[in-house]
């Protein structure tokens, strides 16, 4: 693993405190989604994740012919869609519309696709102002990181962390209380939609049969973002799409209940078009810009594709061991947790960082709460294999690599593997069944780093083998 | 006659925990069975599988297919191990059929050791006798790859003098995995402490499992915090009378 990635993780280990709100809050959200879905509450939920599944495999593998159906009904409904290959070509877009239309200030609703390229910034560099709109992304906006997980991003902020940062960047009386602290985002949140140009959401789901884009939220900010601005964006993944409005019955059902407990969110807008005559509301210019960003890449591979099928629900943050221990800052790119060590690989190339695939102890918790049932651990495993191919070329981690080449033939080699046993348990001889410190001469490498956190377990005086021998030898 | 059944004891109970495999021994002989030791055995592969090394996993896994090749029954003391061969040997072996076909010949042979007695000897009292407070944690493997959720429950409920009482996380990973464990020991080292926090709360004096890797971490942890609690394979629970 990289230096930095180790860095971020003792870090995280050091801090205690944040270490317990981490658990804490995924542990609610871990009970929230248990309640959402047991037998009584939701009797179909595994038809449902089986239905998912088969849904985004279907569309993913039909994806062209879906692109174009969506693209045919956005037009039809009076929008336009624009296909992106970079962030680069999504910000030339959205400067050329802001130019167009005269605009300084944008207004954001949640959007993890915008925060893959980077957009807030790319968007400030060409002298726009982005606000995001959802609370938490307000927050950690204002604090200059990224989203902490996909659906709490500034789940890592206490009050009292926030009533520090409203008070320095807002210039408001300290507030401690949550309502409160609602109320000041919220004034300042309202004079920004009403000044807002140009409003950009992400989309849960995009239906190519209607042309809709899909927003899923409990605030109210997207439904803002989307209506109150005379100009709507909507910047998404070319992977979002569905076939059909009757799709969505499956997928609502599991985006709530796994995100957060919730049979629905407290907004679910449907979004087909710009303002139609005669219509009270709605902007006046309706745009969905459909990102590649490398997803092509992953399309091509029949058996990680399926990593492409995440509804970002965050049920795996919430039930991953390691995310709860190291949080989500520690994740080397935007996406943290189980799917975003499936992702970033896959995005950014194995070598990125190295580490991330190996960062899990396979027990499987993502794959078991996944909605969409994303064999997570198979990914990880094919990620790994992957990383040490690479390592490999690049001449990098030989002496892990012949590690295992000498371990392999040990244990093709009955008579050595237990030569090497006889030796291990000379080195601990006459030691307890577990071992405190270890002697100077085994104090290195992996057993140093066991020895860091546990006790030690000496090997056996008397192998099972030996054992069994003397045994079979005493009745012949 | 009765049936013949071949141990893979697994390369950590062979050298770290012998005495595992030693109890499995016992009750499998209480049970009537013919219990033999193919000694050509060593791992399964996993530890190279799950570190990236395929090639060496594939050498390592082909040895434990030509070893065992033969065994009507296979069981080990391990979920884990199991559900390598199981579940993972096929997809290690892609791009060669020949090695497939004999997974999958072998896979409806090989057995974890609760399964085995629930499902083959049909039995769930083995004449244990356990004078204690027990808790259960799941391993991962056993739990989520294999579905093994009651039945090493139902084994210790027909313990005689043993009561078994569930932590909050019994589900939750002791932090092991592997590699893992040596290459985040921090994190590793946190997760188990999490785990036992949850032990030490239900007052129990042992931990019981299924796979003595969970079982190498939670004890190494609970003898690093001082803690009195022990940890015990299911079969040596099963061994005692």
């Amino acid at each position: 693993m990289s230096a930095i990635f180790d860095e971020k993780i003792r870090k995280v280990a050091a801090e205690p405190a944040l270490q317990r709100k981490v658990y804490a809050a995924t542990g609610r959200l871990m009970d929230h989604r248990r309640q959402a879905v047991t037998e009584a509450a939701l009797p179909d939920y595994q038809e449902l994740r089986a239905r998912a599944h088969e849904l985004k495999k279907h569309t993913l593998e039909h994806l062209d012919h879906y692109l174009e159906q969506f693209a045919a009904s956005v037009e039809r409904n009076g929008g336009q869609v624009i296909f992106c290959e970079t962030g680069d070509e999504v910000a030339d877009f959205l400067t050329g519309l802001s130019e167009r239309r005269g605009a300084r200030l944008l207004v954001k609703s949640k959007s993890m696709t915008s925060e893959e390229i980077d957009l807030n910034e790319r968007l400030e560099r060409r002298q726009l102002e982005a606000v995001e709109t959802d609370l938490g992304e307000f927050i950690v906006q204002m604090t200059g990181e990224r989203p902490y997980h996909i659906v709490a991003p500034a789940m890592h902020l206490s009050r009292h962390d926030v009533a520090d940062l409203f008070t320095a960047k807002l210039g408001v009386p300290r507030e401690e209380v949550i309502e409160a602290q609602t109320m000041i985002a919220r004034r300042v949140l309202r004079e920004k939609f009403l000044q807002a140009d140009i409003g950009i959401s992400g989309a849960n789901f995009l239906v190519a049969d209607s042309g809709a884009v899909v927003l899923v939220e409990n605030e109210g900010n997207a439904r803002l973002t989307t209506s109150a601005p005379p100009v709507h964006v909507a910047v998404a993944g070319i992977e979002k799409l569905i076939p059909r409005a009757q799709d969505l019955a499956v997928f609502l059902k599991l985006l709530g209940r796994s995100a957060t407990g919730q049979a629905l969110t407290s907004y679910t807008s449907i979004l087909s078009g710009p303002r139609r005559e005669g219509e009270l509301d709605g902007p006046e210019e309706f745009y969905v810009v459909l990102l590649d960003g490398g997803r092509s890449k992953l399309l091509a591979d029949a058996e990680k594709r399926q990593s492409l099928y995440c509804i970002r629900c965050g049920a795996c943050l919430n039930h991953c061991p390691v995310y709860r221990k190291i949080g989500g800052h520690s994740f080397p790119w935007v996406y943290s947790g189980p799917i975003g060590a499936i992702l970033t690989p896959q995005f950014q190339g194995p070598l990125h960082e190295p580490g991330l695939p190996f960062a899990s102890s396979l027990c499987g918790a993502c794959a078991e709460v996944c909605p969409v049932k994303i064999d997570i651990p198979k990914i990880l495993l094919e990620l790994r294999a992957e990383v040490k191919e690479a390592e490999t070329r690049a001449g990098a981690n030989r002496l892990e690599r012949l590690a295992f080449q000498m371990w392999a033939w040990a244990m093709t080699h009955p008579a050595v593997y237990e030569l090497g046993g006889v030796l291990a348990a000379a080195a601990l001889a006459g030691q307890e069944e577990y071992v405190r410190e270890l002697p100077g001469l085994v104090n290195a490498g992996p057993a140093k780093a066991w020895a860091s956190q546990r006790d030690v377990p000496a090997p056996a005086a008397q192998s099972f083998r030996d054992w069994w021998r003397q045994r079979r030898g005493g009745r012949a | 006659m009765p049936a013949r059944v071949s141990l893979f004891v697994t390369c950590l109970v062979d050298q770290l925990f012998p005495k595992v495999g030693i109890a499995m021994v016992e009750v499998l002989e209480r049970l009537g069975y013919r219990v033999d030791f193919p000694e050509a055995q060593t791992c399964c592969g996993q530890p190279a599988f799950n570190s990236g090394y395929w090639a060496e996993a594939r050498a390592v896994a082909g040895h434990f297919l030509d070893t065992f090749r033969a065994c009507d029954y296979v069981v080990a003391p391990s979920g884990s191990c199991i559900a390598m061969v199981t579940r993972h040997y096929h997809d290690l072996f892609a791009g060669d059929p020949a090695r497939q076909a004999e997974a999958a010949r072998l896979a409806d042979r090989v057995w974890e050791f609760s399964r085995f007695l629930l499902e083959v000897a049909r039995v769930e009292d083995v004449g244990a006798r356990f004078d204690g407070v027990v808790t259960y944690h799941d391993s991962c493997h056993a739990l989520r790859e294999l579905g093994i959720k009651e039945g090493p429950r139902r084994l210790l409920q027909q313990v005689r003098g043993l009561e078994l009482r569930e932590m909050e996380i019994a589900e939750e990973c002791c932090g092991f995995g592997g590699t893992f464990s040596v290459k985040f020991p921090e994190v590793s080292g946190g997760m188990a402490r999490t785990k036992i926090d949850s032990i030490l709360r239900t007052g129990a004096q042992t931990v019981v499992s299924i796979d003595s890797s969970c079982l190498m971490q939670l004890e190494g942890t609970l003898r690093r915090a001082g803690a009195p609690v022990r940890t015990l394979h299911l079969a040596e629970v099963l061994a005692r009378r």
